[in-house]
């Protein structure tokens, strides 16, 4: 268990700046995760926090003490590969027990005790029936399952996994996720977790960081990550289906985005809207209605795009006499529009996220 | 009715051409590349007054004769022995340190890899030839002219290009995934190498063995030049050495050319187990 620090670190190859200059705070027994779309560096991140690469400049501190110089095995840290990364060669039990066999001068652990640990490991991931078997012989869970058991085992300061779950099916995926999460509340081990599944990250972590380009567009609590992204990239990247971004500007009392009006309150920083806008509409605040209903803020459209997801129906549709603004909203259950219906598109008294057109960062007066 | 079954006939004449066909090209390819050893095993078990003589193709009387003068009354057997120490020191010392070498190139951090292959690539490029009066040169001052240790090195220093590159792609293939895992899990590159390189690259460490073993076996030339009596000689060499002042003795050649091929065709048979890849099946991905 450690608080994990990252002073200004950054690492190029050549001179590309995969990581110009990360500068965040993990705490004592969080489970973190970061999250951003392919490429983002986030992968670069993780090495340098085993170990397996060194940065450019900046330094990683494990409870105040520098490691960015050590080798991997002198950080105490433990890593789940995507690909698992079994010793193909070995047994489970062998997976399990080669931590502890690599380690066990600087430990002490004789035979009998590292049989011990892998039997308490085994038992708590369900691996006891399955120790002399070889990894081709398991299952994508199961592996997955030995994977963590190999990183569990040690008991390390900072657990890191890079994309754990992205070679399960579906529900496997589900399960895993929760199993993972009962695992973090009892163990308490600070874990870092990159996943471009910015679902997963929700769901899964305490914190987490959005990183796009190398560059942390945001640090915070999943659901303030929802409700107040802090730019317009986080915006768009979190949630799925996701925010409808539209180009708005203010007119008077109401935000005008293309035939969409919405009214809003006069407040101190209202000059913050003089300038060109970004306006921000979760889809699941965008009621999609029959025609015949009408009423304030509400437009007509035509549908272009239906996405059954259970408990409605995620509905694309183009505005009216608009160029080219393409609104998603959520269809009602008793409410099946089909492509190229005329529908109601009404924003309602949902909150608008706002964001400065040029700089696409936040206006927190709105 | 009729129709179908002259479907079915025709369907038979297809296959069976097609079987010949197949059969033929196997035949022909095994002729050529098998002809001259059939051959020289004939010649080997023929009378010495059949030896140049056509016909027989095939001899009426078998003899045993030239196998035991090629055994036992000729340096052969020494040179085998001979030739079996040079070829395994040359192999030892050709994967250990090609092993180390290509772990090295396709693992570590070091900069400049490609210009490192390339050097190492042409360093094979040299024709035997050219540096085989300096290389004499060089053993006579170190005081290992006609020793089996000047020939061995020569040759595992020779076949190290190959090793390395063999091994190199070879390392490359098995996942970095799996070198990061062991790092993290507290090994030390050495460590990591002995203990998850070296378990799975076993069928290309076979492979690259099975070569330089082979080629060491078949080396002419610098165990020619470096040796100089039948202490140090290797067995192509013995046989090259076989004509006499006033004959050239065939049969003995052939029995001798077969008796040293023997060696290095079991131990092909033997490898071709080992060859056999697949050994990293399951490690990644499901």
């Amino acid at each position: 268990m450690a608080e994990v620090r990252l002073d200004h670190l950054s690492k190029r190859y050549g001179t590309t700046h995969v990581l110009p200059d990360v500068t965040l705070t993990i705490n004592e027994g969080e489970l973190f995760a970061i999250v951003g779309p392919s490429g983002c560096g986030k992968s670069t991140l993780l090495n340098l926090l085993a170990g397996l690469d060194q940065p450019t400049s900046g330094r990683i501190l494990f409870d105040g003490d520098d490691v960015t110089g050590l080798e991997p095995r002198e950080r105490d840290i433990a890593l789940v590969f995507q690909s698992y990364a079994l010793y193909p060669h070995m047994t489970v039990r062998g997976n399990l027990a080669f931590p502890l066999e690599v380690t066990k001068r600087r430990h002490g652990f004789d035979r009998r005790r590292i049989e011990e640990e892998v039997q308490k490991v085994a038992g708590f991931l369900g691996l006891g029936p399955l120790l002399d078997r070889k990894p081709r012989e398991l299952s994508g869970g199961q592996r997955q399952r030995v994977a963590l058991g190999r990183a569990l085992i040690r008991k390390p300061r900072v657990f890191l996994m890079d994309e754990p779950l992205s070679n399960l099916d579906a529900k496997l995926r589900g399960a895993m996720r929760a199993e993972l999460r009962r695992l973090h509340e009892e163990l308490k081990i600070t874990t870092i977790y990159v996943t471009h599944d910015q679902t997963e990250a929700m769901t899964l972590a305490d914190r987490l960081v959005v990183f796009n380009r190398g560059e942390v567009q945001q640090i915070d609590h999943p659901h303030e990550i929802y409700a107040r992204p802090a730019n317009v990239f986080v915006a768009g990247f979190m949630g799925y289906p996701p925010m409808n971004l539209l180009d708005a500007h203010r007119e008077n009392q109401t935000l005008q985005a293309g035939p969409l009006g919405l009214p809003f309150s006069e407040t101190r920083s209202s000059h913050l809207l003089d300038q060109p806008l970004t306006m921000g509409i979760r889809p699941e605040a965008v009621a999609i209605t029959p025609t015949a209903v009408t009423g304030e803020e509400t437009v007509s459209g035509v549908v272009r795009l239906v996405e059954p997801a259970g408990a409605g129906m995620w509905v694309t549709v183009d505005l009216h006499d608009a160029q080219d603004i393409t609104v998603i909203g959520l269809a009602e259950v008793d409410f099946v529009p089909n492509v190229g219906d005329m529908v109601s598109v009404s924003v309602g008294r949902s909150p608008v996220h706002l964001f400065d057109r040029a700089t696409g960062q936040r206006i927190h007066s709105a | 009715m009729s129709e179908a079954m002259d479907g079915r006939r025709h369907d038979k004449v297809r296959t069976l051409r097609q079987i010949s066909l197949k059969v033929g090209i196997v035949l022909s390819v095994g002729l050529f590349c098998l002809g001259p050893i059939l051959w020289q095993a004939v010649t080997s078990v023929k009378l010495d007054q059949d030896l140049v003589r056509i016909p027989p193709i095939f001899p009426e009387q078998l003899t045993l004769s030239h196998y035991e003068r090629v055994l036992f009354g000729s340096p052969i057997a020494q040179s085998l022995m001979n030739s079996l120490v040079v070829a395994a020191s040359a192999t030892v010392i050709s994967i250990v340190v090609g092993t180390f070498c290509a772990f090295a190139l396709a693992r570590l951090p070091i900069a400049g890899k490609p210009i490192i292959l390339g050097l190492v690539l042409s360093t094979s490029m040299f024709p035997p030839i050219a540096v085989i009066s300096p290389l004499y040169l060089l053993m006579r001052e170190l005081g290992l002219r006609d020793t089996l240790m000047a020939v061995g090195l020569t040759h595992a220093v020779y076949s190290l290009p190959l090793a390395v590159w063999l091994l190199t792609s070879f390392f490359r293939q098995l996942p970095a995934e799996l070198y990061y895992a062991a790092r993290v899990d507290g090994c030390t590159p050495l460590r990591a190498l002995l203990t998850i390189f070296f378990p799975l690259a076993r069928p290309g460490l076979a492979v690259a063995a099975l070569l330089v073993f082979i080629f060491s076996w078949n080396e002419f030339m610098f165990a020619l030049t470096l040796t100089a009596s039948d202490s140090a000689r290797t067995a192509p060499v013995a046989i090259a050495l076989f004509p006499g002042l006033y004959e050239i003795p065939w049969g003995d050649i052939a029995a001798a050319s077969l008796v040293v091929t023997l060696p290095v065709g079991a131990l092909a048979i033997l490898f071709q187990r080992h060859i056999v890849a697949g050994l990293t099946a399951g490690s990644v991905k499901g």
